[in-house]
C-alpha cells in the first residue's frame, strides 16, 4: 500500500509540474514536450486506478497522435515565440488569482464529495468487480459494454473523427497554380473527331500543324 | 496514508486549474491555448476514470473514451484552422484573428 501511495505521489508531482510548465515554457517546442510527460503521467495514474486500457489508450493516442500533431505544427510555422509572450506578466496576476480561487474550489468540492458522496460507498478502488465477474480483464469489461449498450455511441464517435480527417484536410489542402493534373473525364469523352485534325498537305512542303 | 478516491480528484481539479491559467496567461498564443485545452481535458478524463473506478462501474470509462476522441478530433481541426490562418496572414497573432467580426 506504501508502495502504491508512493508511485500514486510521484505520478501526481510529475503530471502537475509538467501541467505548469506546459504553460509557462518560454519555447512552445518545450511545451509539447512537458504535454507529452504530463499525459505520460497521466496514463501511470489511470493504470494505479486499474484503468489500463484507458492508460494505454491514452499513451496512444495522446502521446503517438495529438502530441506529435503539436510537435509538428510548432515546428512547421515560422512565428516569433518571444512577440507571442507579451502580456504574460500583465495577465499573470488576474489569471493567477482565478485559478487559485477555482483550484480551491474545486478541491474542497472534490473533497466532500469523495467524503460524502456515493462515491464514499466503494472504498477500495477495483471495485469494478462489483459489476464485472471476476477475472475479467478491464479491457474486456469496456468491450463488453462499449460494443452491447453504447454501440451507436460508438459508431458515431467513429464518425466525427472521420468528419474531422475531413475537415482537417479540406482546410490544409491547397491546390498550386501551374500544376497540370490528369483529368480522367476529359480524357474518356475525348472522341475521334476531337482527337484527331485530318490535313493533305501538299507534296513535298509537309505541314505546320 | 492509503490514497483514495478524494487524491485523485484533488489532482484532476489542480490540473484542470493549471490549463485555465494557461488560457489566461497565453492570451496571444493560440498554440499553448489549444495545449491548455487538452490540459483541461485531461483533467476532466482523470475525474471520470476515478468516478468510474471507485463507484464500480465501467460507463465512466467508456464517457472517457469518447472525450478523448472528440478531443483528438478538436486538435487535428483547430491544428488545421492554425496552419491556414498562417498561411494567410503569415502570423498566428490570435488578437488581430477578427476578420469574421461583423
Amino acid at each position: 500500500m506504501a508502495l502504491q501511495a508512493i508511485a500514486f505521489y510521484l505520478m501526481a508531482a510529475v503530471t502537475l509540474g509538467s501541467g505548469i510548465a506546459v504553460v509557462s515554457a518560454k519555447n512552445p517546442v518545450h511545451s509539447v514536450l512537458f504535454l507529452i510527460s504530463a499525459f505520460f503521467s497521466a496514463a501511470g495514474l489511470f493504470v494505479l486506478l486499474g484503468a489500463e486500457f484507458l492508460a494505454m489508450l491514452l499513451v496512444v493516442v495522446y502521446v503517438g497522435a495529438v502530441a506529435v500533431l503539436f510537435l509538428f505544427v510548432v515546428m512547421m510555422l515560422d512565428v516569433d515565440f518571444a512577440q507571442l509572450r507579451q502580456g504574460f506578466a500583465r495577465y499573470m496576476p488576474l489569471g493567477g488569482a482565478i485559478a487559485g480561487g477555482l483550484a480551491i474550489e474545486m478541491v474542497l468540492v472534490s473533497t466532500a464529495v469523495a467524503t460524502n458522496g456515493a462515491a464514499r460507498l466503494n472504498d477500495t478502488p477495483m471495485a469494478a468487480g462489483a459489476h464485472a465477474p471476476l477475472g475479467v480483464t478491464n479491457a474486456e469489461a469496456i468491450g463488453r459494454v462499449l460494443y452491447t449498450n453504447y454501440v451507436y455511441f460508438f459508431q458515431a464517435a467513429g464518425l466525427v473523427l472521420l468528419v474531422a480527417m475531413i475537415g482537417a484536410i479540406v482546410l490544409t489542402l491547397r491546390h498550386k497554380p501551374g500544376v497540370r493534373r490528369q483529368v480522367i473525364m476529359d480524357q474518356v469523352l475525348r472522341t475521334p473527331k476531337t482527337g484527331m485534325r485530318m490535313v493533305s498537305p501538299k507534296q513535298g512542303e509537309g505541314t505546320d500543324a | 496514508m492509503t490514497v483514495g478516491l478524494a487524491h485523485y480528484l484533488a489532482v484532476a481539479a489542480i490540473l484542470f486549474t493549471i490549463g485555465v491559467f494557461g488560457i489566461f496567461v497565453n492570451r496571444k498564443n493560440i498554440i499553448v491555448i489549444l495545449m491548455s485545452i487538452e490540459l483541461i481535458l485531461l483533467a476532466v478524463n482523470i475525474n471520470l476514470v476515478a468516478f468510474s473506478v471507485y463507484l464500480g462501474n465501467v460507463t465512466g470509462q467508456i464517457f472517457a473514451m469518447f472525450v478523448l476522441t472528440v478531443a483528438a478530433a478538436e486538435a487535428a481541426v483547430g491544428l488545421a484552422i492554425l496552419v491556414t490562418f498562417f498561411r494567410n496572414r503569415g502570423d498566428i497573432a490570435v488578437d488581430d484573428a477578427s476578420v469574421m467580426k461583423g
